[in-house]
């Protein structure tokens, strides 16, 4: 398997192919000594050249995050077979953008109309969860197309709660 | 003995009590709110009833409801935990009347205490130290300046029935003093429904350091020790220690009888917490009494090798303190982080959810008292604890590396929690030299971060294809990494930026 990752913001080339005893591993054309066992899910044992590490991966709705140690890494990850991944690349940044509830909660205040125009950073709605307060700001310049949320209502992370174009 | 105890409350501190029952072979009945059905003390507990809606108000704090679980379930005592019912002496008067036994003071020793302007006349009578101010509330900001001239500036306002820094004023001078007076008044209105406020002179960098007592109900007090509560944000304490780093024997001693003269002067039984604040030449003065058993509970456990909430239970049943003060010997130190569902990277604000991996420390010198575990969706409606990891060693610097490591192997995953916030407090210098006051972490926060070393993101990218090949369904291409469950996966993007401030309602101590 080929896979395009990026740590951090940083792009790697990586080549995987289980062998007869491990692996091979080639991260940007270097061949790496590597083995791993999946010791549950989302716990990773790798040793690599004689170093153990323990990684544990963290999904949720909208991120990819490793753990090495202490220590968080943003991953992204592609098959650079597949058109999907290419098409959504492209498309990245443009188009109408949903507003998702970052956690369950309650919504609290809607702060602008559907139609009116709103800026990057500029709070559309507030969020009630665990007695704090939560702005749900726009993630762009634009129109906001759809307020789907309502005052008063429960919502589960992932609902969306305004359409900003 | 009791045959049956109700605990009113959740979380880990509810299975902290059931596994005290079980060990002292009681029955423990949970209470449950409608967001706790498939909490952990649910699942520990003998029995489990069903109180109401999730709104604390119609749940935990509904003392009729409480009170008829009682009595269907035929319990002969309640332990109410900290926070919710546990220092409402309307409940403990309603278990009195229902014939159930409040495992805690009289409720006369807690309305004393609830009351911080009463308290403090009591507290005079018996020759308790305390910050120079006014016993009684102001009547006018006239009588503010005046009293606030006496005394010096700064000054601080506080709520008479308050706490968590609700209804609290700093005030520098004199021309501050009259809009800090209206502020805290109404504010403390809001919160409390009492408009009365009272004036203390600051004490600028205090440590807040507080003594456990333990009554039994034969006019026997002891000491168990001082907690070292420094270490707060928001008036909440986030890591607490025992012994503290600045008090010796002697100033133990000292602090110890005055908080025995405080108990004994409340007519005080069971378990209870004498709140200090300390200054820079250790002077310490009375604050407030806590009339429950404190969250950190556990690091004064360490050190004393007691159990407090067995001797809570068998205070209630009317047994004698089985060891005298001359008994009472510490040894070795313990240190207590408050694991909470907050966001570290988000100015700390909750982060319920569901916790979707989990990995918890063992080992030499751990105790973990936890509520959480994997697969469970922390709610939002309560307080965001999960659970309190404590390190124990025979000083204060193993106590350290034991936690610190013990850190390492603790993983929570699916929420974010404040984990990496004590790696930063345990490495920092300060407070491995016992540098604190309660201005502590507010400075640490607001200055430079570890510098994180990301030496390993070659082993993550590499980590990452392994994830995917293993489990190609949910590792791969581009937006497809998102949760299979996620509806909303092109060009759309959650908007997490922008808490806002707020304070938390629930105050634990």
């Amino acid at each position: 398997m080929i896979y395009d990752v990026t740590i951090d913001g940083k792009n790697y080339r990586l080549e995987l192919e289980r062998a007869e005893r491990g692996w091979h591993c080639r991260l940007d054309g270097r061949e790496i000594q590597m083995d791993a066992v999946l010791a549950r899910r989302d716990v990773l044992s790798v040793l690599i050249e004689g170093k153990a590490y323990e990684i544990k991966r963290e999904r949720t709705a909208t991120d990819l995050h490793l753990w090495v140690g202490d220590v968080r890494y943003s991953a992204e990850l592609r098959d650079p077979r597949s058109l999907r991944s290419r098409k959504t690349a492209a498309a990245d940044g443009t188009g109408p953008r949903k507003l998702l509830a970052p956690m369950p909660g309650k919504v609290v205040r809607v702060l602008v109309g559907e139609q009116e125009a709103v800026s990057a950073g500029q709070s559309i709605l507030v969020v009630e969860a665990m007695k704090m307060q939560n702005e749900i700001k726009s993630p762009k310049n634009g129109t906001v197309q759809k307020i789907v949320a309502t005052e008063g209502a429960n919502v589960n992370a992932g609902d969306v709660l305004a359409i900003v174009e | 003995m009791f045959k049956k105890i109700l605990i009113a409350n959740r979380g880990e501190i509810a299975v902290r009590v059931i596994r005290a029952c079980r060990e002292l072979g009681i029955t423990s009945v949970a209470v449950y709110s409608d967001v706790d059905r498939a909490s952990l003390h649910v699942r520990k507990a003998d029995e489990a009833y069903h109180i109401g809606p999730p709104a604390a108000t119609e749940s935990y704090l509904n003392i009729a409801q409480i009170l008829e679980v009682a009595k269907r379930s035929d319990a002969d005592a309640i332990h109410p935990g900290y926070g919710f019912l546990s220092e409402n002496a309307k409940f403990a008067h309603a278990c009195r009347d229902a014939g159930v036994k409040f495992i805690g003071p009289s409720p006369a020793s807690m309305e004393m205490m609830g009351s911080k302007t009463r308290a403090r006349q009591q507290m005079e009578k018996a020759e308790v130290p305390f910050v120079p101010g006014t016993s009684r509330g102001l009547e006018s900001s006239a009588q503010a300046e005046q009293v606030a001239e006496t005394i010096g500036y700064p000054v601080m306002l506080k709520a008479a029935a308050g706490g968590g820094g609700k209804g609290m004023r700093l005030v520098h001078a004199q021309k501050e003093l009259k809009a800090a007076l209206e502020a805290a008044q109404s504010e403390a209105e809001r919160a409390f429904g009492d408009r009365e406020v009272y004036i203390e002179k600051a004490i600028v960098n205090p440590r807040h350091i507080e003594m456990q007592v333990l009554a039994d109900e034969h006019g026997n007090t002891v000491y168990l020790g001082e907690r070292e509560c420094s270490i707060q944000r928001r008036h909440q304490k986030v890591l607490e220690e025992s012994p503290s780093p600045i008090v010796d024997t002697e100033m133990r001693r000292r602090m110890g009888k005055v908080a025995v003269r405080v108990a004994q002067a409340a007519n005080y039984t069971n378990a209870g917490t004498v709140e200090f604040l300390v200054d820079q030449n250790k002077n310490f003065y009375f604050l407030e009494m806590n009339t429950r058993l404190q969250v950190e509970h556990p690091v004064t456990e360490l050190i004393t090798g007691l159990d407090l909430v067995h001797l809570q239970i068998r205070i209630a049943a009317g047994e004698k303190l089985p060891f005298r003060q001359e008994d009472i010997h510490l040894r070795g130190h313990a240190i207590e982080c408050r694991i909470y569902a907050e966001d570290p990277d988000n100015n700390y604000f909750p982060s319920p959810g569901k916790i979707t991996l989990l990995l918890s420390p063992s080992g030499p010198g751990i105790r973990r008292d936890s509520g959480m575990y994997e697969g469970w969706t922390v709610p939002v409606d309560y307080d965001p604890l999960l659970a309190k990891l404590i390190g124990y060693g025979t000083d204060r610097p193993q106590a350290i590396s034991r936690l610190t490591r013990a850190l390492h192997e603790y993983f929570v995953g699916g929420i974010k929690t404040n984990i990496s916030l004590f790696r930063r407090i345990l490495t920092d210098a300060d407070f491995q030299s016992g540098k604190l006051d309660t201005g502590y972490l507010d400075r640490l926060l607001k200055s430079k971060p570890l510098q994180i070393e990301s030496k390993d993101a070659q082993v993550a990218a590499i980590a990452a294809g392994i994830f995917a090949f293993f489990d190609p369904a949910t590792g791969v291409a581009g937006d497809a990494i998102s949760s299979p469950d996620s509806r909303n996966r092109i060009d759309s993007e959650i908007a997490v930026s922008g808490w806002k401030r707020a304070a938390r309602i629930e105050g634990l101590g």
